[in-house]
């Protein structure tokens, strides 16, 4: 009972990092219909520009909360930036392209990313530094509890509320679910929806720029490859909640991350990387929409 | 000639029956000259060269984008090594005459190919039903599967890898299978079942409608791309004798997936020519790769994917095929003279 309940925090606190990243998935394709495969990649450069911004910074002179938001913050704004030029050189030129040639430059994106990263930072892995440090553990009956499994649950959760709060309560959010729901009457009715696309690129890429640095947190290796594979199981959770939706990111991401960690703790650590593609083709067969997604027919 | 029409119907096979004496000629007498490094290159591109053209059926002539193709490459190569190492530990005398070995090899290249197809049938009858993003990422995933299910079977050395590989590759079996590759598919694309291919990538629902069943014209040409896939793994296994996991990861395929991309999406011949190209970069651009410490080329290959969709989406040779630009080469100079 108390090791189940420790895999279920585990699984919580891995499955609120993959719907951070998720959500950067879940609303460019709600808006392009585009899989953007170098998002996986975004959250990688997250996770440098919050190491080197502590570093230049000196943040782990003094490691609290108050570190943690800054370089959160900086890499935040590195990474909006980054998925505003990657949408602005190599998605827009090809906005009327067939979906086909889209999907190929966005692999071609992500290949970029990672391999140029390695040129950058070095092949090797990196060391996050420790910027926030809550010491300890806190005991609950027999129950372990990682004081920064719990901070980075709630960061995430805050993040998605504040997500929420901009797609459902604002003007621009508006805007973003008029032109996910049709880019050319919603262009007809006035609104700049290449402005909205940019801005859709830069919030889904500023959640993963976050994840980036809250992984470093809990997991404080560092490579350039890291962004691939929680890119693609990311990726699995959107397409489980039913892609283009925000509650069914979270809700997916959350399952899979306690799918992975359940199927780690009890059965077969080995296939840890084979789950989410697997989970992906049975969602796929049975449930092409997804759990909340709502189908789109082709029409002649 | 036309009083035997079934003579007439033989001409075609010439020209290929041709290349297999000069192939076979070639491995004969100047093979084993050429410097081995540089005959490595020479194989490596072969095998490339089917990779890439069996890929380009799928992704290319059908239009289903398949991310996959090294999983395929994977099994073909994984049944085919297991094969021949098995045969060999149980009877030595296997390798003895050149007929024993020459039988030997071709049971397991037939059966690395069957096996890939196999396969091809399990993933591609589900994943068939998806279309263009999501097929590409079901594919990726199967193709990721296979690679960790390799690496959780001991029988196969699991991460280890699996040495001790028999070298029974050589120029004749590669550049056979890529003369068998070639005629293959050309002929095929120019078949009834080539035009429902064709017809499935230019409009689904039209193909639909005009009798073609594209659920299975998708399934054929996704298998018999796996089955030669897994014929380039055979070959491949026994070239390099030695086989892991890791070396057929998502970025082997990527970059069959460059080779087909660059080449055009529908042009066999830009499939071999951007083959051996990339092969052949590829070992160009290996000084560099030890100095950087980092895989170099694949920044090549991603940025010259990326700049090729912006600048030049077809690839270098369209959908055109050599013989198609000469042909329309001599109708222009026979209509200016």
């Amino acid at each position: 009972m108390i090791q189940f309940v420790q895999h279920l925090i585990n699984g919580l606190s891995l499955g609120s990092i993959y719907a951070l990243i998720a959500l950067g998935y879940t609303m460019v394709f709600g808006i392009l219909q585009l899989i953007n495969f170098a998002h996986g990649e975004v959250y990688m450069l997250g996770a440098f520009i919050g190491m080197y911004s502590a570093r230049a910074l000196h943040l782990t002179d003094r490691p609290s909360i108050g570190a943690l938001v800054v370089a959160m913050a900086i890499s935040m704004a590195g990474t909006a930036l980054a998925g505003f030029t990657i949408e602005r050189l190599a998605y827009r030129p090809l906005r009327k392209s067939p979906r086909i040639n889209v999907l190929i430059t966005a692999v071609g994106v992500s290949l970029f990313l990672q391999f140029s990263g390695q040129l950058l930072f070095g092949a090797d892995p990196k060391v996050f530094p420790e910027i926030y440090h809550p010491g300890g553990q806190w005991h609950i009956g027999q129950i372990m509890l990682n004081p920064l499994q719990l901070t980075v649950f709630i960061i995430s959760i805050l993040l998605m509320l504040a997500l929420q709060t901009i797609v459902y309560r604002t003007r621009l959010g508006r805007a973003m679910r008029a032109v996910s729901f049709n880019h050319d009457l919603a262009s007809l009715m006035g609104i700049p929806t290449d402005r909205v696309i940019s801005f859709t690129f830069m919030l889904g890429s500023a959640l993963a720029g976050a994840a980036g640095v809250l992984v470093g947190l809990i997991y404080p290796k560092i490579d350039p490859l890291m962004g691939t594979l929680p890119g693609l199981k990311a990726f699995v959770a959107a397409v489980l909640g039913g892609i283009g939706n925000v509650t069914g990111a979270v809700v997916g991401s959350l399952i899979l991350g306690l799918s992975e960690e359940f199927l780690v703790g009890y059965w077969a650590p080995t296939f840890r990387d084979a789950l989410a593609f697997a989970l992906l083709i049975l969602i796929l067969l049975f449930k092409p929409t997804g759990l909340f997604g709502t189908g789109r027919q082709d029409k002649v | 000639m036309s009083k035997y029409p079934a003579l007439k119907s033989l001409v075609p096979l010439i020209p290929w029956t041709a290349a297999f004496a000069v192939i076979w000629l070639f491995n004969r007498f100047v093979a084993n000259g050429i410097n081995p490094y540089y005959f490595s290159i020479i194989m490596y591109a072969g095998i490339n060269i089917i990779l890439a053209v069996s890929l380009n059926l799928v992704n290319g002539f059908t239009g289903q984008f398949s991310m996959g193709h090294a999983g395929f490459m994977a099994i073909g190569a994984y049944s085919s090594a297991f094969f021949t190492t098995q045969m060999l530990a149980h009877q030595p005398g296997w390798m003895e005459s050149p007929l024993s070995s020459f039988s030997l090899f071709l049971a397991a290249i037939l059966l690395g190919g069957a096996t890939a197809g196999i396969a091809g049938v399990i993933v591609g009858l589900p994943s068939l039903r998806l279309k263009g993003d999501y097929l590409a990422i079901v594919t990726l995933g199967f193709g990721e599967i296979i690679r960790v299910v390799l690496l959780n079977i001991d029988a196969v050395g699991g991460a280890r890898g699996m040495a001790g590989i028999p070298a029974l590759t050589n120029f004749a079996w590669v550049y056979g299978f890529v003369l068998i590759t070639l005629f293959t598919i050309t002929r095929l694309i120019q078949s009834r079942h080539g035009r429902a291919f064709l017809a499935v990538r230019e409009d689904e629902i039209a193909a639909e409608a005009m009798g073609v069943n594209t659920t299975r014209a998708k399934v054929r040409a996704f298998v018999i791309g796996a089955v030669f896939a897994g014929i380039a793994g055979a070959l491949f296994a026994h070239q390099l004798m030695y086989l892991n996991p890791q070396t057929f990861d998502f970025n082997r395929s990527f970059e069959i997936i460059i080779m087909v991309v660059l080449g055009g999406m529908g042009s066999i011949t830009g499939s071999v020519a951007a083959a051996v190209f990339l092969t052949g970069t590829r070992e160009a651009l290996r000084p560099l790769q030890e100095f950087t410490k980092v895989d170099f080329r694949m920044v090549i290959y991603s940025l010259m994917l990326i700049l090729l969709m912006l600048t030049r989406p077809n690839g270098l040779f369209g959908s055109q095929e050599i013989s198609s630009i000469l042909k329309l080469k001599r109708k222009k100079e026979g209509a200016r003279g």
